[in-house]
């Protein structure tokens, strides 16, 4: 059977994870290469590393640690940040990443998604839209989640499907960071529209949370940084609970 | 020392990294010699069927793998490719499998790509049965139905070989270089004991 996936993400700057990283059992928190290798350890599905910094000065440093996660950890992993171009994606996939996610670029030049799709194959091509509910309409925003767009979520979405994106992470700003669960409405909303996975982000806090993405909301995976990265929820914690809870898991 | 085929393939930088991982020596390589005269060949494979085949036709490798008699390991891609046709860009492959190669039909809970971590049944002794629900990672849109030669299978929307053996030919659909310990146990099955 299929199993839900468990996604820890983690951000990068200058080849570093940032900061308020507090994690039992580790040497060096600060160290993505030794976090990644734990959390594969630890049962994780997938693994996301996000550059957030994404300057060109910085992009040989984020390149060479591709490589180095790609040599020691054992599961897939994203690479996401910055990229705006095929040329951006090649270092990245010849040093070992999976899969890439687009988000700004891809909604300011949405051509972006064929050209990927083409060169690489739609399982490369993760496309991470970040929303905010505005007058009852789920509105993309962009950079981070500061700049609103005039696309919504459901025809963005859609459209991200048809140029031949492999996967849709929604992000829920409304939720993000307030640890009150998942955006199951939308969730449920994008698995009806779509035929490709969906991974839920944003919002997070408790076991429940995730039980209730794959429940209501059908997502397919499930994102989370803080609450892993602080050490307030273990991933063999939560993988044990979802199973007792009937979720298809991958233990 | 076992020759890991170098060509257009999205994941030969992985399959590297895990051998090395297992403290296995390789080399990549498309040079013939090297290929003809390994222990073992490893065939990986991502990307799309038809300009694959091109690319190796190009080469001459789809000849050069055909006749190789030593155990070779086709990886996702590599597996499609060492079937009969595949249905993706009606593509004719190199066919030491007699077999066809499918596109799945999206179901309502069962989306296409099939991506992600699903288990495995082994049906035949190189996959062995300590593998048995043993979960390995998937990222296909394209699969082989079950068939004589298949050794262990998966569900997803229906049934589907997950691995096959045909004399010195193993494949596998999953990615054994992404599939954590399950993955490596079963890349040290084909190393080790084949």
């Amino acid at each position: 059977m299929l199993t839900k996936r468990i996604i820890p993400c983690l951000d990068i700057k200058d080849g570093r994870t940032v900061k308020g990283i507090n994690f039992v059992n580790i040497r060096d928190a600060g160290d993505p290469v030794e976090l990644g290798a734990t959390y594969a350890q630890q049962g994780a599905d997938e693994l996301v590393f996000l550059d957030i910094t994404a300057t060109t000065d910085n992009r040989k440093t984020f390149v060479s640690l591709v490589k180095e996660i790609a040599r020691h950890v054992n599961i897939p992993f994203t690479v996401g940040g910055g990229i705006s171009s095929v040329a951006d994606v090649e270092p990245l996939l010849e040093a070992g990443a999976d899969k890439v996610s687009i988000n700004s670029a891809a909604v300011r030049n949405p051509q972006l998604i064929d050209e990927l799709a083409r060169a690489f194959g739609s399982q490369f091509v993760v496309l991470a839209i970040d929303a905010r509910k505005i007058f009852n309409q789920w509105t993309v925003h962009t950079h981070g989640g500061s700049r609103p767009t005039d696309k919504k979520l459901f025809t963005w979405a859609r459209e991200g499907q048809q140029r031949g994106a492999g996967e849709i992470l929604f992000t829920s700003m409304d939720h993000d960071g307030t640890k009150q669960g998942f955006a199951i409405d939308p969730l449920a909303k994008l698995h009806e529209l779509l035929s490709i996975p969906v991974i839920a982000s944003g919002g997070a806090g408790y076991r429940e949370h995730f039980t209730q993405a794959f429940t209501l909301g059908k997502a397919d995976a499930a994102l989370a940084a803080s609450l892993f990265h602080f050490g307030e929820l273990s991933i063999p914690d939560l993988k044990s609970y979802l199973k007792n809870n009937g979720i298809p898991i991958r233990i | 020392m076992i020759s890991i085929i170098k060509y257009n393939a999205g994941n030969i930088r992985s399959v590297a990294f895990t051998l090395e991982r297992l403290n296995v020596s390789y080399v990549i390589t498309d040079n013939p010699e090297d290929i003809r005269k390994a222990d073992k060949v490893i065939f990986p494979g991502v990307g799309e069927a038809n300009t694959t085949m091109n690319y190796l036709k190009d080469r001459k490798l789809d000849l050069l793998i055909k006749e190789l008699k030593q155990p070779v390991l086709g990886i996702c891609l590599g597996m499609q490719l060492l079937c009969a046709c595949s249905e993706e860009n009606d593509t004719p492959c190199i066919g030491i499998f007699d077999e066809p190669v499918k596109r799945f039909q999206p179901k309502k809970n069962e989306k296409v790509p099939h991506m992600g971590w699903n288990s495995l049944t082994p049906t035949q002794s190189w996959m062995d049965t300590s593998l048995t629900d043993q979960f390995v990672y998937f990222v296909h849109s394209y699969y082989v139905p079950v068939n004589a030669y298949t050794s262990a299978i998966t569900e997803y929307t229906q049934p589907f070989s997950a691995a096959m053996r045909k004399d010195n030919f193993f494949a596998v659909q999953f990615h054994p270089e992404k599939s954590a310990e399950a993955g490596e146990k079963i890349l040290s099955l084909f190393l080790n004991q084949v």
